[in-house]
Formats: C-alpha cells, sequence, structure tokens
C-alpha cells in the first residue's frame, strides 16, 4: 500500500483547459487518415453480406482489370503471412476459441467479415472494384440467438462442435471468502426473501467518432503502422507473436485518435490486412472504413442474459447473491473478449454486505459481430443487476429503495473491507456521497410530486431511480492478472527527460484518444518538478517513443500510469541531488528541493532543476562515479484495484400515453478520489453517463433472421446526441485511494457504469404502481406503452429487427440479396 | 463512402434543365439539397451516369404571394420555409412541420420541392403539403402541367413527377388565420418521423369550423384523416378525444425498430388529438 502524499500542489487541482484541444477539436492534426506517403495506394475491403457462409470460389479478373487496380488479394493469397486477431484472456485454460483469421480463407461467420481486399491508386477506384470481386457464397445455416446458441443445434463454427466457449466461476464458499449461496437461498426460501429475476445487456455498438484507420509503411528498415488505436504496444505484440515480423521490426503508432471507448481496445483484422498487403506489394497501404463498415465489422459490447437470485431476510437484509451469465461472444473471442463479462464477477456485490456470493459465466459464439470491451466492460452489466434487484427487494420489503442500500452497505467505518468476492476496497464513503447527492437533487420533494401525480392520475407519471455503485479501476495488478490466466501485465511506465533549455519531456505508455493525458500528466509534472506547466511536452502512443507501455483503458491510465509518472519524477530529482549538493559546494543532507529548486538550509542558496540539466549535458563538472544524466524511467505495477463509488440520482417522466420518457433530473456525486483536473473529470462524467443512458434509452444492434445488422447506420443505430440530454448535476466527495501515491481512482467509466440503472430504475419506479416490475432495454417508447398496456405480465417484446428504408425502394440500408454475387455489401 | 463516378452540369435555367435530362434519358438524376440522393449516391444503392444539379436555377427559389395562394419554389431551402413570413401567417403549418426536419445543417440544404419528389413516408412535408389542399407545379418535355397534392403521392418513394419532368413549385392555398400544429414523434431529435400529425384549423368562437389533418409515417404515402376532419366540426377543446380516435382508421403503417403498427396506430390517435388541441391554442 502506497501512504498517499500530502505535499502542497499549485497545479493539481486546478482546471486547466487541455492543451490537446485546439489540435484535436480544428482536426489541425495527425488523424491516421490525414497521412499521406509517397505512392501510397488506397485499400477497400470485399465483406461477406452473410452471416454464416462457406466461400466457394472468388473471381478477381473482372476487378483486377479495371484501370488504377494494383491488386486484388483473398485470404488464400495472403494466408501465409496475414497472422491472427488474438486473445490475451482465455479465461479458462480449455477455452475453446476459433482462429481468428484477419481475412476469411473459406470460412465465414458473421457478416461483415473480410474476404477479398483490393488496392487500387486511389480510394475510389479501390472502392469500384471492390464491387466488381465476384464471391460464390454457399450460405450455411446461422445462429444468431444466444439462448439459441447454448442449445447447440446450430453451430457458428462446425469445425469447434460446440457453440460454448468457457465457463468460469467463483464462489464465496470455495474461496473462503464467504458462506454457501445454495444454503442463502435455501434459507430465504423458507422464511425470507427470495428475489429472482432475468435481465438482458443488449448489444451496443461503440461508436466511436473517429472511424478506424491503418496506415502501412513497409518501404524502411522497420515496418511502420500507424492505426486508430487504443493500444498500439498490444498491436506490435500481436504482430510479432502471429505474422513472423520480428518485434525489432515493427513499429506500431497511435496518433491522434478520435475516441475508442473499449471499441479500439482491440487487434483488428483490418490492420492485419493492411500490413499484409502492404508487405505483398512493398508500398505504403491506406485503409480507413466507413461508418458503415465500421458498425458491422468493429467489435460490438455487452450482450449478456442474466439470470439472478437475490436472498434476503425479510427485513431486506441480503444475505446471498446468485450470478449466472450467458454471453455472446458473437464470431470470435476477442483480445479481451471472454474476459469482458468476467471483469464483473467481483462487481455484483458492489458496495454491500453479503454473506454468500456465486457468480457463473458461459460464453458463447453466434454468428454475429463479435464482442468485446465497450465502456465499463463487466462492471456496468454487474451495477445494472444488482442496483435493479436492489429497487426490487425494496419493492418487496415495502420501503424506500435508498433505505434498503443504507440497510446493506458498507459503512465509511468499515475499510479496508475485505468483499465476499475477494477484493479489498481500500478507501470509501457511501453515506457522505449519498448525503449530499440526496440534497442536490431534492429527494424529498421530487418524491412528493410522484405522490401528487399517482393520486391526481396524471398521464405523466414521474419515477426515481437510485444507483449506489462502485467499480474497480486502474487495470491491474499484474499478479492478480497471472492468476486468472490474463496474458499480459498490468504495469504502466514513465519517462522523463530534463532538457537542455529547460524544457521536459515526459513519455507516458498510456495511449490517449480523446482522454487529456497531455494536460493532466502535465500538471502532475508541473507540481513534481517545479517546472511550468506550458514547459512540459508529453509524448505517447509510438511504440519507438513510448517503448513500454500497456495502453489506455480500464479507467488505468492515471491510477497506473500517473503513479509511474510520479516515481519517475521522483527519480530525477534523487538523480539531481548529488548534482546540485556538488554544484552549490554543500552535503547532500543540506539540500532542500521545492518548487524545482535545491537550496542549501538556511541559506539564500540554490540551484533550479533545468539549470542542472544544462549542466549535466555540457558533462563538464560533475562528481565522478556518477553518471551524467538526470532523467529517469519508472515502471509501476499497482498492488490493488481502486474502487471508485458513488450516487447517482435520476427523474425520469413516463407519458403513459405514448410510453415517451423524459429525462426530469440528473445529480451524480462520484468519489473518484484526487482529482487532478476537475475540467477533465466533468468531461468525462458528462460523458459516461451520456453512453449509459444511451444504453437504458436509445442504443441496441439488431439482427434480422439472416444476421444482417439491421442497426447498421446511424439512422437506425439511435445515439444520443446533445439535444437529446439534459444538463447534469455533478459533484464529488473525496476519499483518496491508498493504492498510489496520487490518491486516484480513475473516472473515465463511473458515468457509464452508474446511470444505466438509475435511468431503468426511475422509469419502472414511474410505472411500478400499475404493476409493472422490469423494462427491457433500451426502453423505448413502445416498449414503455405495451408494458403499461399488458401491466402486471412481464415484457419481453422485442422490436420488430426491421428498419425502414429512407433512400429507395425496396432498398434497405443493408440487403444481404444484394450482395449474392457482389461481395461489397457494404 | 465514395459514390460510383458520374457526370455532373449545373444548368441556370430550367430549359437547360430539361434538355440535360432529355438527353441522358433514364440514366441521369436531378440533384437538389442532396439530402437524400447523396447519402444514396454513396451507400452506392443507385448510380446515375449524370447529375444534374439545380442549384444554379435562381427562378426555381423564393417564396411568393400568387394571391389566393402563396408559391413557394421547389429549390427553396427548409431554412427559409421556416422563417418566412408568408409562410408563417398563410401556411403556418407548412413552417411548423419543416422546423422539425433533422437538424440546422440539413434544413440549410434540403429543399422541399427535392422532399416531396423523394417522398419517403417518414418526412415531413409531405402531411402539411397534404393538409394543406396544395397544387405541385410539374414541367416536363410537354410543358406544364399541375396536380393536386391528392394526385401526387403514388408509393413509397414515388410520385406524379415523371422521368425527364421537374417539380418547380408548390402552391399552397392561403389558411390565413388558421391555427396549426405538428406533432412529431421521435426516440431521439434528429430522427425521421416514427409517426407525426398535422393540423390546422379554422376556428369559430372557439369551436372548429373546419379541421385538416395530415398523417406522417402511417402508410406508403403522406395520408389525410378526412374522417377525423369530418368528425372534429363544431367541437370544442373539451371534447375532441372521440373525433381524433379514429385517426388511424384505414391506415397500413409499418412496422421497424422503432414501433409496430399497432403502436404507430395508437400513436396517431393520441398525436392527432394532441395536435388539434394545440392547433386550437389548448
Ligand atoms: C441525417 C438526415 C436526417 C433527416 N431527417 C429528416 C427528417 O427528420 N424529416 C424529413 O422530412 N426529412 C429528413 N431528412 C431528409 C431531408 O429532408 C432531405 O433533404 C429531403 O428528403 C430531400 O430533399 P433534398 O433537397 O435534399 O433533395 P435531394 O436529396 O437532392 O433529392 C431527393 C430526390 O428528389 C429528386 N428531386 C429533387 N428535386 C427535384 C425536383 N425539383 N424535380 C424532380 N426531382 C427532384 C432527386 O432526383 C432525388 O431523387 C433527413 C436527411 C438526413 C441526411
Amino acid at each position: 500500500m502506497t501512504a498517499v502524499d500530502d505535499r502542497p500542489t499549485t497545479e493539481i487541482g486546478s482546471a486547466r483547459l487541455r492543451k490537446e484541444d485546439q489540435r484535436l477539436i480544428t482536426g489541425r492534426t495527425k488523424w491516421t487518415d490525414n497521412i499521406q506517403l509517397p505512392g501510397m495506394v488506397h485499400l477497400a475491403m470485399v465483406r461477406s453480406p452473410f452471416a454464416h457462409a462457406r466461400v466457394s470460389g472468388i473471381d478477381t479478373a473482372e476487378a483486377k482489370a479495371l484501370p488504377g487496380v494494383i491488386a486484388v488479394l483473398t485470404g488464400s493469397d495472403i494466408a501465409d503471412i496475414q497472422g491472427l486477431n488474438i486473445t490475451a484472456w482465455p479465461i479458462t485454460t480449455d477455452q475453446k476459441a476459433p482462429d481468428h483469421l484477419p481475412m476469411v480463407v473459406d470460412h465465414v461467420a458473421c457478416a461483415g467479415e473480410i474476404v477479398a481486399v483490393v488496392a487500387a491508386r486511389s480510394a475510389a477506384v479501390a472502392r469500384d472494384a471492390a464491387e466488381l470481386v465476384d464471391v460464390d457464397y454457399e450460405e450455411l445455416p446461422a445462429v444468431l440467438d444466444l439462448k439459441e446458441a447454448a442449445t447447440d443445434a446450430v453451430l457458428a463454427h462446425p469445425s469447434l462442435g460446440t457453440n460454448k466457449s468457457a465457463f468460469w466461476q467463483l464462489d464465496s464458499k470455495a474461496g473462503g471468502t464467504g458462506g454457501d449461496i445454495e444454503e442463502a437461498i435455501a434459507t430465504a426460501r423458507e422464511g425470507g426473501i427470495l428475489i429472482e429475476r432475468e435481465y438482458r445487456q443488449q448489444r451496443l455498438i461503440p461508436s466511436f467518432m473517429e472511424p478506424r484507420s491503418t496506415v502501412v509503411d513497409p518501404t524502411g528498415d522497420q515496418v511502420v503502422l500507424w492505426s486508430s488505436t487504443q493500444v498500439p504496444h498490444l498491436v506490435r505484440f500481436g504482430i510479432a507473436a502471429t505474422t513472423g515480423l520480428p518485434e525489432s521490426k515493427i513499429r506500431v503508432i497511435a496518433p491522434d485518435v478520435g475516441g475508442g471507448f473499449g471499441g479500439k481496445l482491440q487487434t483488428t483484422p483490418e490492420e492485419f490486412v493492411t500490413l499484409a498487403v502492404a508487405r505483398t506489394l512493398g508500398k505504403p497501404c491506406k485503409y480507413t472504413e466507413t461508418r458503415s463498415e465500421s458498425m458491422v465489422s468493429a467489435h460490438h459490447g455487452r450482450d449478456q442474459w442474466q439470470k439472478l437470485t437475490l436472498a434476503a431476510e425479510k427485513d431486506g437484509t441480503v444475505t446471498g447473491l446468485k450470478v449466472e451469465l450467458m454471453c455472446d461472444l458473437g464470431a470470435y473471442a476477442g483480445l479481451v473478449g471472454g474476459g469482458v463479462p468476467v471483469l464483473g464477477a467481483w462487481m455484483f456485490n458492489s458496495i454491500y454486505k453479503f454473506g454468500a456470493y456465486q457468480f457463473n459465466c458461459t460464453n458463447y459464439y453466434t454468428n454475429k459481430t463479435w464482442v468485446d470491451a465497450y465502456r465499463g466492460a463487466g462492471r456496468p452489466e454487474a451495477t445494472y443487476a444488482i442496483e435493479r434487484l436492489m429497487d426490487e427487494l425494496a419493492a418487496e420489503v415495502g420501503v424506500d429503495p435508498m433505505e434498503i442500500r443504507r440497510k446493506n452497505w458498507i459503512t465509511h467505518d468499515e475499510f479496508p473491507f475485505a468483499s465476499v468476492a475477494g477484493m479489498t476496497y481500500d478507501s470509501g464513503d457511501y453515506e457522505a456521497a449519498t448525503e449530499k447527492a440526496l440534497g442536490l437533487f431534492g429527494y424529498d420533494e421530487l418524491r412528493a410530486e410522484q405522490q401528487r401525480r399517482r393520486e391526481s392520475g396524471d398521464p405523466v407519471q414521474l419515477g426515481i431511480g437510485i444507483s449506489t455503485f462502485t467499480e474497480m479501476c486502474g487495470l491491474a495488478p499484474s499478479r492478480v492478472l497471472g492468476s486468472l490466466n490474463y496474458g499480459a501485465g498490468g504495469w504502466e511506465s514513465a519517462s522523463i527527460r530534463m532538457l537542455t533549455t529547460g524544457t521536459v519531456e515526459v513519455i507516458t505508455g498510456a495511449s490517449a484518444h480523446g482522454q487529456g493525458h497531455e494536460t493532466a500528466w502535465s500538471q502532475i509534472v508541473a507540481d513534481r518538478l517545479g517546472v511550468p506547466f506550458e514547459n512540459v511536452e508529453v509524448l505517447h502512443g509510438d511504440t519507438q517513443i513510448a517503448p513500454k507501455g500497456m495502453d489506455t483503458y480500464g479507467s488505468r491510465s492515471l491510477v497506473v500510469g500517473g503513479e509511474a509518472l510520479v516515481r519517475a519524477a521522483d527519480k530525477v530529482i534523487e538523480k539531481a541531488k548529488p548534482l546540485a549538493a556538488h554544484m552549490l559546494e554543500a552535503g547532500v543532507d543540506d539540500l532542500e528541493f521545492a518548487a524545482g529548486r535545491f537550496t542549501v538550509k538556511g541559506t539564500d542558496k540554490g540551484i533550479g532543476l533545468t539549470d542542472i540539466a544544462l549542466g549535466i549535458w555540457t558533462g563538464h563538472d560533475y562528481p565522478e562515479g556518477l553518471e551524467p544524466s538526470i532523467d529517469a524511467d519508472a515502471t509501476f505495477d499497482p498492488v490493488n484495484f481502486s474502487f471508485p463509488h458513488g450516487t447517482h440520482l435520476c427523474a425520469m417522466e413516463v407519458d403513459t400515453e405514448t410510453g415517451a420518457t423524459t429525462m426530469r433530473k440528473y445529480v451524480c456525486v462520484d468519489d473518484i478520489g484526487t482529482i487532478i483536473n476537475p475540467l477533465i473529470v466533468e468531461g468525462q462524467v458528462h460523458g459516461g453517463l451520456v453512453q449509459g443512458i444511451g444504453q437504458a434509452l436509445w442504443e441496441g444492434a439488431e439482427y434480422d433472421e439472416q444476421g444482417t445488422l439491421v442497426s447498421g447506420s446511424f439512422v437506425d443505430y439511435t445515439l444520443p446526441t446533445a439535444a437529446d440530454t439534459i444538463s447534469f448535476v455533478t459533484d464529488h466527495t473525496t476519499s483518496p485511494s491508498t493504492s498510489n501515491s496520487l490518491g486516484t481512482k480513475g473516472v473515465g467509466e463511473a458515468g457509464t457504469i452508474a446511470s444505466t440503472p438509475a435511468v431503468v430504475n426511475a422509469i419502472v419506479d414511474a410505472v411500478r404502481h400499475l404493476g409493472i416490475d422490469d423494462i427491457q432495454m433500451p426502453c423505448t417508447p413502445e416498449r414503455v406503452w405495451k408494458a403499461i398496456q399488458s401491466a402486471g405480465g412481464t415484457t419481453d417484446a422485442a422490436p420488430v429487427a426491421d428498419a425502414q428504408a429512407h433512400f429507395d425502394e425496396g432498398a434497405p440500408n443493408q440487403d444481404p440479396a444484394a450482395g449474392t454475387t457482389d461481395g461489397a455489401g457494404q | 463512402m465514395i459514390p460510383a463516378a458520374f457526370d455532373y452540369v449545373s444548368p441556370t435555367s430550367l430549359d437547360d434543365a430539361l434538355a440535360a435530362l432529355a438527353e441522358a434519358g433514364d440514366d441521369a438524376k436531378v440533384l437538389a439539397g442532396g439530402q437524400s440522393l447523396l447519402p444514396i449516391l454513396r451507400m452506392r444503392l443507385n448510380a446515375p451516369e449524370k447529375v444534374v444539379d439545380l442549384g444554379r436555377i435562381e427562378a426555381l427559389r423564393g417564396i411568393r404571394d400568387g394571391g389566393d395562394h402563396i408559391a413557394i419554389g421547389a429549390m427553396t431551402p427548409y431554412s427559409d420555409v421556416v422563417t418566412d413570413a408568408l409562410v408563417q401567417e398563410h401556411a403556418g403549418l407548412l413552417a411548423k412541420a419543416v422546423e422539425t426536419v433533422a437538424d440546422p445543417q440539413i434544413r440549410h440544404r434540403g429543399t422541399v420541392g427535392g422532399a416531396l419528389v423523394h417522398a419517403d413516408p417518414a418526412g415531413d412535408v409531405g402531411a402539411p403539403v397534404l393538409a394543406l389542399d396544395a397544387t405541385m407545379v410539374v414541367v416536363g418535355p410537354g410543358g406544364e402541367r399541375t396536380v393536386g397534392a391528392g394526385e401526387f403521392f403514388r408509393d413509397l418513394f414515388e410520385t406524379a413527377v415523371g422521368d425527364g419532368e421537374l417539380l418547380t413549385e408548390i402552391r399552397i392555398p392561403k389558411h390565413t388565420g388558421w391555427g396549426s400544429a405538428y406533432e412529431k414523434f421521435v426516440r431521439v431529435s434528429h430522427q425521421w418521423s416514427i409517426v407525426a400529425v398535422a393540423a390546422t384549423v379554422r376556428l369559430e368562437g372557439g369551436s372548429i369550423a373546419e379541421a385538416r389533418v395530415g398523417l406522417t409515417n402511417m402508410g406508403s404515402t403522406p395520408l389525410r384523416a378526412s374522417a377525423v376532419e369530418q368528425a372534429l366540426v363544431g367541437k370544442g377543446l373539451s371534447d375532441l378525444e372521440s373525433a381524433c380516435a379514429a385517426a388511424a382508421d384505414g391506415t397500413n403503417p409499418p412496422s421497424d425498430l422503432n414501433g409496430d403498427a399497432d403502436y404507430r396506430r395508437h400513436l396517431a390517435a393520441v398525436l392527432t388529438r394532441r395536435a388539434v388541441q394545440r392547433a386550437m391554442g389548448g
């Protein structure tokens, strides 16, 4: 455990405008698609319109004949060099996983898979030629529904013999962290309360702003790959591990990247295909996807059925929770893939004290787009389930849902707390966050209004939703990852170079893609080394400049990477100290360091750190035996996760005549430990909230019976915009984390994790008096209205999986039939 | 998303445009604001050999007073319609409906004529034009003809405007002093209508003397709820419910991700009541 540092700060805590925003917002920067290289060739992918098919022939002659086309390559042409899209986390040693070839050789397992690639002198010619590639498909029966997949009646990968990928369990009795779940359930069944529910986590599309793009230059001694990715280091590893290219011959650069939300936490088929074509042709190649391609071929998120059994005493004291998940991996196990739902294993028990706990997770393959991390990854699913259940328990007991939480949560004096799932929560104060949130919300007034509307039979009803959440951030202690069969570590690295003329270069292994690392890292270094904020330059996202890194996801950058940075800074000071003593002709023990200067105690003699940097660069005069450098590197491997928490309160109005829902008020008080930059935190919280609300109300990836993604464009995948949201009230309480010296906990996912159940709880609360206890997400007006119509019954009304055509008669956005002979379905 | 290659012409007169169309025959497409055509081309749902851009034909743009009607040039962008004083005074319903189309960028590009010829049943221009008994002016090689709104919409994406013809003007009889409202039901703000109802009423002494009601996305074309219009005559603010209940009679709405046909029928009745209520100032 690391003691929290309490030295005075001036930069940390200041709401600095982000230094990267000027270039990111104007676009005058290096997005991958902006890169132009001499002689660069443009690629277009030919993708399967079918969910499950055998490729029996590909005729490329016509495409090759088009003027401007340089090559048309198929899976067999690049089979030897294309490599493999890797899985870093087989959740069990016997996990079944089909090989995920970047380009299909003969078996298509989901619509959107790449079956051929065209290289041409312009992107337009490449696209024209892609339309001319004639692919013969033999359609195979496709398995699309998760529950049907579990029966193995139709196989997504016939060669695998089953759709089941793996089963993973965590049991509190077996692990010695709690009681026997079956016993708790049996007791509750006898004389207590048993809440049994099944919830659906719909499939979501990460919808990052910048579509993915890759440029590969094979012409130098090293192959350079630029990609719009969250994980340049992992991409480099994946290429080295599977293509035969030595790691030292590969340089991966993530230039400015326009968002990811987990959707770019992947090694993608497109990256590998672009690399293979570039190596084959010996020319620089660029591939940039269209939005339609992105929606069908970049990995999706969530997609679970959650069967839940909550055991409690009659007064509402929870005695146990049993979780049984069925998870749809889609066609392949992705980079984190099967591990995503497992990340929820430690979070279903959330902030509560449960006597017994069991988590079961079974992963299945289907013939749909692969599923992997999406903002929150595993924890939103867990938080949704438990926060919905706590509301159901409150209804059963007949008390206010906040009361049931108070009864069961860990109190502030119980930290550090060993949870029933085996985690040690280091710090937190749920009471404080809740009190603050209730005050800001006007809880009692809104409850009174709800009562009035119920009594008057107002067609517009009001509901209040609570979500008291925690999450585990700061992925991750490497030893823990090792024990979970994860294929990599969870450390992070940082380097500091003191330049000769007073400025400082900071290198971080975390790879920002919109988060604002450059600003926050500069603030930390400015405080630590006493140099001006403006004089700090943060470099990242290039394996040549930042050779060591585990990249950015899981709210880890600041919590893990920030601590590495602090340690590197402290090393700089340590290394500079004997030099300062030498230059000041004083003893090391007589020196003090503050505000960027070493001074001799009790005198006015002193020297600045940047002067030492210049002095040591000349190397003219320094003590023998010392190395002439004050630059430093540090690698930090955390010993524990961090556990942000918060209380989110949401008021929703429900128009019972139409089923339309309107957000009335949203208040959240998050405890994310020490705040480095409040403005960046606001941005993360607001964006996170909208993404979580998006799952509750609007978003859902829907397939039709043929396995065509119906919500394959933003016409049908209803992503919210600013116009759909209200002004949120956000605030904080602070109990610093003890796992890093800055006391930070992570904020990247908090809003997304907490908001979804707050919204759904509010909607259900608005209509609970009508006999409704669940509405499936997204809570569309149609679903809400139908729930009201069939009040009392359950409402799993599936939407009609059809999109309305806005463009042409009989030409929906993606028509599998149209792709029978032309491969270019998108 | 890159469209297939095409030839592009931008004539400055109606005659030149018609000549360009005649020359290209079936292989030409007319470009107005491009807000529907460009997505079609970029997604390669259509690949015309020639695109005839009407953007430089000044005569097709603008709104003028035609005496008993107002005349709107086919190439007038939505944003002009929303803010135009003549439209607001004499065809308030159209201004209110157009205000709900997409977002400001699209309203600056998209045109009233383009929307009508595109004839997306979920589009917001058809229902008010139908409810206001507009007349379309269509010009072709054989000269000019007028088509009543009731005959204009033929089917999904199909109108009375034939190959080689152009819609040039929309004439809307003045509905001066009529109250109006457009009730558009969507899940997110920038969406096409799931269902929408266009209502405009003339009041006499607090009750309805005349009513016009158009429905958006309740069938393959915009529809007129004539039975409701008749039932509304003589009604006051407090007794609209039963007159509006039949709004969905005889309609054939689609079923899709946003709602099935039954749900849409229900919405039509609720939205009709709300639209009429608001049109009455209630
Ligand atoms: C993101 C998005 C959201 C949208 N949301 C909505 C919405 O909420 N509600 C809504 O109503 N619409 C919506 N639209 C569609 C928009 O209203 C279009 O502008 C409209 O459908 C077409 O008008 P246009 O001027 O852009 O026509 P274009 O796209 O240029 O042309 C459309 C069709 O009409 C033909 N055409 C155009 N003008 C003429 C003419 N004078 N004579 C003969 N043929 C002609 C063209 O050949 C083409 O086939 C949306 C569009 C987008 C891109």
